[in-house]
């Protein structure tokens, strides 16, 4: 893994977007790495397009202000793919996570991802309604950052989600999330 | 040991008063109120402190309840923020002109028209002169150090004066970082039982706080403040030794930053100290002398020291969250102050940056060094004072 690893996440008010990147930053904790977890903060509206980012440094993080050049750029919502450029100031082997029913090959050439940028796809609306019976899909898209950028492994996450969301939930919902968490993770399909 | 956790700087803060569990608490809970209070709330109704609240009807009865709990003998916090901040400001003289060690962070975020909830100096700065003492931090982690060392620097028998502990709204309050949080039984070790000095309640010997004082002895009160604010400096350094006895951590009167053989400095308080250091790095790869000093201990301000520190240096530039308006920026105006003493000087120039949120990039701290390099050859300033960041 490289020094750092810097992420940003695409959501929409009420997706669950910034308690991924917290769950994230948590998760990352292990190993002595240091972390952020920062959403942009604006009026804050269910549906509005939002941003949230992660750092994940095996230094200390001095830097205080938004990833500008993101490592990985995490989709929870495809819609934003038509309103807003998701690729803005990308590097070139960046890795794309994006939460849509279709084919990555199509996301690939829609968003203009270079050779060398991973394109990743999973259907983790789905997931979560399996799962869960609720169109979050956030734990799902966090099984699927794990496996595609290996920051951490699945079972630690696992434990992670689980304190996360035990705080607030019932045990059904944890157990929805841990599945839906684990099938995010085992249903990425890369193009 | 240490629990190392991943937690906002508000969580950070409020868990560090849990650990002190104080007295009272002076609580108004809705905007501009940060989270913080709202944490300590459930601390209080879970039974975790014994502390007792306050639910007030504004900010400005928040600081009077405060000040009152504070005169009775009591250790007393509260934490505010913004406009909170700035309608307290009459009742921040009374808390220190009756000397009484109130403890509360402040979450530095912008003043309203128009309104803007996001980080900013300009409420700090606002009180700079109603003699509270202001320790700024950089991260959760200072803002979380920083509060645990206010109570042994305000409650301090030559001092008892009341303590603010800034951090950055948003940029750290809200956001989540890395941090080491110290043992419930080692904050309470190392802040100690409080010591009352003249309590209301003691009815055996009664009191009067914040009496008639006219022409007769006010200048001799006020100069007493004063000669107390030059004892500060000698007891943050002797809490810092402590502190860091028990943390490994290290703080002084402000911190320096490759700042030794600079040529070029800035000067910069809070979150944007930490990207800077990150350009300071970049411009020392390329071979330029860059450096950087962050104050801590803003109120009272070591001139001195800030100056002894400066002096070898040949262009420095100032950036200030906040602005006074017509004049330079608050801190511009002390690092000046601070260098006109010495023979010889470097050149001084001052950038506003990041009013109401705005982000500050490592590009503008780029812009700035360049041009400083540019006057430490040259010698020539163009523009003292210049707002940086701005959409035109």
């Amino acid at each position: 893994m490289a020094e750092m690893t810097e992420i940003r996440w695409h959501g929409r008010g009420g997706q669950g977007t910034v308690t991924a990147a917290k769950v994230l930053a948590d998760a990352c904790l292990s190993g002595g790495r240091h972390v952020q977890a920062f959403p942009e903060y604006g009026p804050e509206r269910a549906g509005a397009p939002l941003r949230a980012y992660n750092r994940v440094s095996s230094k200390e993080l001095r830097m205080h202000c938004p990833v500008l050049n993101p490592d990985v750029v995490t989709v929870v919502d495809a819609t934003l793919l038509d309103s807003i450029n998701i690729a803005e100031g990308a590097k070139e082997n960046t890795i794309y996570i994006i939460n849509t029913t279709r084919d990555p090959k199509e996301i690939r050439q829609k968003i203009g991802a270079a050779a060398a940028q991973k394109v990743i796809t999973v259907d983790a609306t789905k997931i979560a309604i399996d799962c869960f019976g609720r169109a979050m899909p956030n734990s799902p898209m966090l099984g699927a950052l794990c496996k595609a950028t290996g920051l951490i492994t699945l079972e630690h996450l696992l434990e992670d989600v689980k304190k996360s969301f035990g705080k607030k939930f019932s045990q059904k919902v944890i157990d929805g999330n841990l599945e839906a968490t684990r099938r995010g993770y085992e249903e990425v399909r890369e193009g | 040991m240490a629990k190392v956790v991943a937690v906002t700087g508000n969580e950070a803060c409020a868990n560090a008063l849990r650990q002190v569990n104080p007295d009272v608490c002076g609580i108004y809970p809705i905007t501009p109120q940060t989270d913080m209070m709202q944490r300590y709330a459930s601390y209080i109704s879970d039974g975790k402190v014994k502390t007792e609240p306050i639910l007030v009807e504004s900010e400005h009865s928040s600081m009077s309840a405060c000040i009152g709990a504070s005169a009775a003998g009591g250790r007393v916090i509260t934490a505010t923020s913004s406009q909170g901040l700035a309608l307290m400001w009459e009742m921040l003289h009374i808390a220190s002109g009756d000397r009484l060690p109130i403890i509360m962070p402040v979450v530095n975020r912008a003043l309203s028209a128009p309104l803007n909830i996001h980080g900013d100096h300009s409420d700090a700065m606002g009180c700079r002169d109603t003699g509270w003492i202001q320790i700024w931090s950089e991260n959760a982690q200072e803002a979380y150090d920083n509060t645990i060392q206010a109570f042994r620097v305000g409650e301090h028998m030559d001092i008892r004066l009341p303590v603010m502990v800034c951090m950055d709204g948003f940029i750290i309050s809200h956001s989540i970082e890395r941090m080491e949080y110290l043992e419930d039984a080692e904050v309470q070790n190392f802040v100690g039982e409080f010591q009352n000095l003249y309590p209301l309640l003691d009815l055996d010997k009664p009191k009067s706080y914040g009496p008639l004082i006219l022409t007769d002895l006010y200048h001799e009160y006020k100069r007493a403040q004063h000669e107390v604010m030059l004892k500060v400096k000698n007891v943050v350094l002797d809490v810092a030794k402590d502190f860091e006895k028990m943390s490994g951590r290290k703080y002084g009167l402000f911190e320096t930053y490759r700042l030794e053989d600079a040529d070029i400095a800035l000067v910069i308080l809070n979150s944007a100290a930490g990207t800077s250091k990150d350009v300071v790095d970049d411009f020392r790869s390329r071979g330029i002398k860059a450096g950087l000093l962050k104050p801590r201990l803003f109120r009272p301000f070591p001139y001195e020291e800030i100056a002894e520190a400066l002096k070898n240096t040949k262009a420095v530039c100032v950036m200030d969250r906040s602005d006074s308006f017509g004049g330079y920026g608050p801190l511009f105006m002390e690092i000046s102050s601070a260098l006109y003493q010495l023979q010889q000087k470097p050149a001084l120039i001052n950038k506003i940056y990041g009013l109401g949120g705005r982000d500050y990039l490592p590009s503008h701290g780029e812009l700035v060094f360049n041009e400083l390099n540019e006057i430490a050859k040259s010698g020539k300033i163009n523009i003292i004072k210049e707002y940086i960041g701005v959409r035109e």
